[in-house]
C-alpha cells in the first residue's frame, strides 16, 4: 500500500483503490477483469475533453444544473445562529443528486458498448435516475430493490416501470438495500459480457467509490463558486446525510483541503443508537469487508452483517463509503447521527418554514442543522446538501404521523 | 512442502481417476448433524471435502447455498464452531483433505493470525475465499501460505490467458475452475467448453484442476470428470439436506443418508469417467 500524500485529503485513493486501510477490490474473480477494464475506461474518459463536454451538455440541458444555492432565511431566523444555505439538489431532473452520478456512468457504459444496465436501489431515487437515463439512451434497465423498499417507496417503483425499467423485488436477507446490492452483484457475475453495473453510491469495489465521488463533486464545485458569488468567501461548515455517502462526498470533496471548514456527515440513528435498530455504521460499527471494499460495517461478533434500520430507505445500509471511513479516522469529517423522530420533525419543519418538502434522507441533515446552527455565530456560513425531494416519502411520513397521533 | 491435498491428488493420479470434491455448509442444519454428514462423506466417496463457512451476504452464491448458510447461522453456527467441526472430524480421519470455503469478513473479524493458527491446528488443509482476488493477496493468501495452508483460487471464464498467470501465481493445492459466469447452483455448464477451458488452464500450471458450479448429477459428473482432475458438487448436496428436513426445519433420521446416498451416486459417476475414457481410447487405438 502506498501512503497517501499527507499534504492533501484529496489525493486518494492509491492505485489499489485504498483510502488508508479502507476501500480495495474484494470481489469474486469473475468480476475482477471487468473492474480492471472499467478502471481503464474511466481513466481514459476522465481525461477526454469530448467526454467532459458531453457530460456538461447533459448536466445543463437535461439535469438542469447548476442547482441553486439558496439562502434559507426563515430556517436561519428559526435557528437564530449560522446563516444557512441549502444546496438544492432536489431540483435536479428526477428529484435528487443521484442523477449526477448516473449520467456519468451511463455515458461511460455507452463508451464501453454495454447495452444492459443493472442497478440497486434503496429509496428508489437511484433506480429512477438510472431508469430515466436508460430511457433517454434506449438501454435495457433492470433495478434490484429489496421487497421492503418496494413496499415503502411504491411511487418510485411506479416511476421506474413507467420509464420502461424492470424492477426486481429482492426477498433475501433483510430485503433492503444491502440485499439489493448482493442481488445486483449476482446478476453481474452472471451477465458479465453484456452488462454494466451502475452503482448508486460511493461504495463497491475500486474504482466505483472514486468514480462516483468524481461525478458527484460537481455539487461541491458549484457550491464553491456560488458561495463566493453570494458572500465573497467560502462557507464555514458543510453538512449532509450519509447512506453510502455520495451526496455528502459530492459536497465535501472540493473543500477537504480548506481545513478551517467544519464538515459533518449525518448517519441514520433509526430508533436510537442504543436500540440496535439503526444504520449508523461509523457510530455503531467497525471495520470489515462487504460489497467489494473495507469500511465500517454493522455486524455481530462473528463478522455476520447486521440488518440496518432507518425510516429512510436511502440511508438503510449497514456500511458507508470507504473514503468517509478514512476521513472519519483521520478526523477531517465529524460524524453525527439523527433518529427517525428527529428526521420526521425536520421534514415537517422545513416544509413549513421554507416551502420545501425534503426527502427523509436530507431531513436527517436538517435535523442536525437545528442543533449546530444555533451554536454558531450569525456570520457563520453553513451549507446543507438538500439531496432530494420528499414526494416519494409522503406515504411513509403520513403513516408515521398517524401512528404517533394514535 | 506437500500437504494432504497434494498427497490425495497424487494418489488419485496413480489410480487414474478424478476426485470428487464435496461442498457442504458447516452447521447446516445444525452442528451435530453437520458433523455426522462430514464423517459420512469419505466413506460415501468424497475425496476432498470443502466445508462452507456461513456468511450473511454470500454474493457469489445462488439461493440453495445462501439458504444453507442462513440455516446454519440460525442454528447458532459461528467461526469457532466451524473450526470445532473440523477438529472433531480430523480426530477420526487423518487422510481426507479438508478445505474451508467462504467469504473474507468472518475471517477478518476472527483475526487473520488467530484464524490461520486455529485452522491449522484444527486440521484444515486449504482455504478458498471467494472475495479475495490476487489483488488482495496481502490480506490472507500470503499469510496462509506462510502458515502452511494451501490457498486455492478460483479461475473463471473471464480469466483470460493474460490474467491466468496472475491468478495462478500464489495458488496451491488445486485450481478451482468456475465452469460458468454466474453464481453457484445456476445453469449446467457446457461440457465441451469446460474441457477446453481446463486444457487452457493446464497449459499454465501443473496443479490439478477441479471444476465446479452447476454440477449436480452422476452423468454430469462423469462427463466433466473425463477432462478434469476433479469435480466439485455443492448446491445439489445442500439441496439434499434441505429436502430431508422436517416440517419444523430440523434434521430428520433421513438427513445424513440423503447426503451420503447422493455422494455415493456422484462418486460412481466420477469413478466411471476414466474407465469409460480409457475404454474409448482403447476403442480408438485397438
Ligand atoms: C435523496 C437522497 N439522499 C441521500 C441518499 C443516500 O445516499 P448517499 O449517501 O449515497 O447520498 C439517497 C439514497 O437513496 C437519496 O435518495
Amino acid at each position: 500500500m502506498t501512503v497517501l500524500q499527507l499534504n492533501s485529503f484529496r489525493a486518494g485513493p492509491d492505485e489499489h483503490g485504498h483510502f488508508g486501510i479502507y476501500g480495495g477490490r474484494f470481489v469474486a474473480e469473475t468480476l475482477m477483469p471487468l473492474i480492471l477494464e472499467l478502471e481503464k475506461a474511466y481513466g481514459q474518459a476522465k481525461i477526454d475533453p469530448e467526454f467532459q463536454k458531453e457530460m456538461d451538455r447533459y448536466l445543463t440541458h437535461y439535469v438542469g444544473r447548476p442547482s441553486p444555492l439558496y439562502f434559507a432565511e426563515r430556517l436561519t431566523a428559526y435557528c437564530g445562529g449560522a446563516k444557512i444555505y441549502l444546496k438544492r439538489e432536489e431540483l435536479n431532473h428526477t428529484g435528487a443528486h443521484k442523477v449526477n452520478n448516473v449520467l456519468g456512468q451511463i455515458l461511460l457504459a455507452r463508451r464501453t458498448g454495454k447495452k444492459r444496465i443493472i442497478a440497486e436501489t434503496g429509496a428508489g431515487m437511484h433506480g429512477v435516475a438510472t431508469a430515466t437515463l436508460c430511457a433517454r439512451f434506449g438501454l435495457e434497465c433492470i433495478v434490484y430493490m429489496g421487497s421492503v423498499d418496494v413496499e415503502r417507496q411504491k411511487a418510485n417503483v411506479f416511476r421506474m416501470n413507467m420509464l420502461g425499467a424492470k424492477v426486481v423485488p429482492v426477498e433475501s436477507g433483510s430485503k433492503t438495500l444491502k440485499d439489493a446490492m448482493n442481488e445486483a452483484l449476482r446478476d453481474w457475475v452472471t451477465n458479465v459480457e453484456s452488462t454494466y453495473y451502475c452503482i448508486g453510491t460511493i461504495a463497491g469495489p475500486h474504482p466505483y467509490p472514486m468514480m462516483v465521488r468524481d461525478f458527484q463533486s460537481i455539487i461541491g464545485r458549484e457550491t464553491r463558486e456560488q458561495m463566493l458569488a453570494a458572500e465573497g468567501r467560502l462557507p464555514d461548515s458543510l453538512i449532509a446525510c450519509i447512506g453510502g455517502g455520495s451526496n455528502a462526498m459530492g459536497l465535501f470533496h472540493p473543500f477537504l483541503d480548506e481545513r478551517q471548514i467544519e464538515i459533518f456527515g449525518v448517519e441514520a440513528a433509526g430508533r436510537g443508537l442504543d436500540s440496535g435498530m439503526h444504520a449508523a455504521s461509523i457510530a455503531g460499527g467497525r471495520p470489515g469487508v462487504l460489497h467489494g471494499n473495507r469500511t465500517y460495517l454493522l455486524m455481530n461478533a462473528d463478522g455476520q452483517i447486521n440488518e440496518a434500520h432507518s425510516i429512510s430507505a436511502g440511508l438503510d445500509y449497514p456500511g458507508i463509503g470507504p473514503e468517509h471511513a478514512w476521513l472519519g479516522d483521520v478526523g477531517r469529517v465529524t460524524f453525527l447521527s439523527a433518529t427517525d423522530d428527529e428526521a420526521l420533525d425536520a421534514f415537517q419543519l422545513l416544509s413549513r418554514l421554507e416551502g420545501i418538502i425534503p426527502a427523509l434522507e436530507p431531513a436527517h441533515a436538517i435535523a442536525k442543522v437545528l442543533d449546530l446552527a444555533p451554536q454558531r455565530p450569525k456570520d457563520h456560513l453553513m451549507v446543507v446538501n438538500l439531496s432530494g425531494r420528499g414526494d416519494k416519502d409522503l406515504a411513509t411520513v403520513a403513516h408515521h404521523l398517524e401512528s404517533k397521533a394514535r | 512442502m506437500t500437504t494432504r491435498i497434494d498427497r490425495r491428488f497424487a494418489a488419485l493420479k496413480d489410480e487414474g481417476r478424478a476426485a470428487l470434491v464435496t461442498f457442504t455448509m458447516a452447521g447446516d442444519p445444525d452442528y451435530h448433524c453437520a458433523l455426522a454428514i462430514l464423517k459420512a462423506l469419505p466413506q460415501a466417496g468424497a475425496d476432498v471435502i470443502e466445508l462452507g463457512m456461513p456468511f450473511t451476504d454470500p454474493m457469489a452464491d445462488g439461493p440453495a447455498i445462501q439458504a444453507a448458510g442462513l440455516r446454519a447461522l440460525h442454528a447458532g453456527q459461528n467461526m469457532e464452531k466451524t473450526l470445532g467441526l473440523v477438529r472433531e472430524f480430523r480426530a477420526g480421519d487423518a487422510a481426507t483433505p479438508l478445505v474451508l470455503m467462504g467469504y473474507y469478513n468472518p475471517i477478518y473479524i476472527y483475526g487473520v493470525e488467530r484464524f490461520l493458527a486455529d485452522a491449522k491446528s484444527a486440521g484444515v488443509d486449504g482455504l478458498i475465499v471467494v472475495d479475495l482476488p490476487p489483488e488482495e493477496d496481502a490480506e490472507l493468501c500470503l499469510p496462509a501460505l506462510k502458515a502452511g495452508l494451501n490457498f486455492i483460487r478460483l479461475a473463471t471464464p473471464t480469466t483470460d490467458d493474460k490474467r491466468l498467470p496472475v491468478v495462478l501465481k500464489n495458488t496451491s493445492g488445486f485450481v478451482y475452475y468456475v465452469s460458468i459466469t454466474g453464481i453457484t447452483g445456476a445453469a449446467a455448464p457446457d461440457t465441451s467448453k469446460v474441457a477446453e477451458a481446463v486444457k487452457r488452464i493446464k497449459r499454465h500450471t501443473e496443479l490439478p484442476v477441479c471444476v465446479g458450479f452447476g454440477v449436480r448429477t452422476a452423468e454430469h459428473a462423469r462427463a466433466i470428470a473425463q477432462g478434469a482432475d476433479g469435480i466439485v458438487v455443492g448446491s445439489a448436496l445442500v439441496e439434499a439436506v434441505r429436502k430431508s428436513l422436517g416440517a419444523d426445519g430440523r434434521h430428520t433420521p433421513a438427513t445424513v443418508a440423503a447426503v451420503a446416498d447422493l455422494v455415493r451416486t456422484l462418486a460412481a459417476g466420477v469413478r466411471g469417467a476414466r474407465h469409460s475414457a480409457v475404454r474409448a481410447a482403447r476403442a480408438r487405438n485397438p
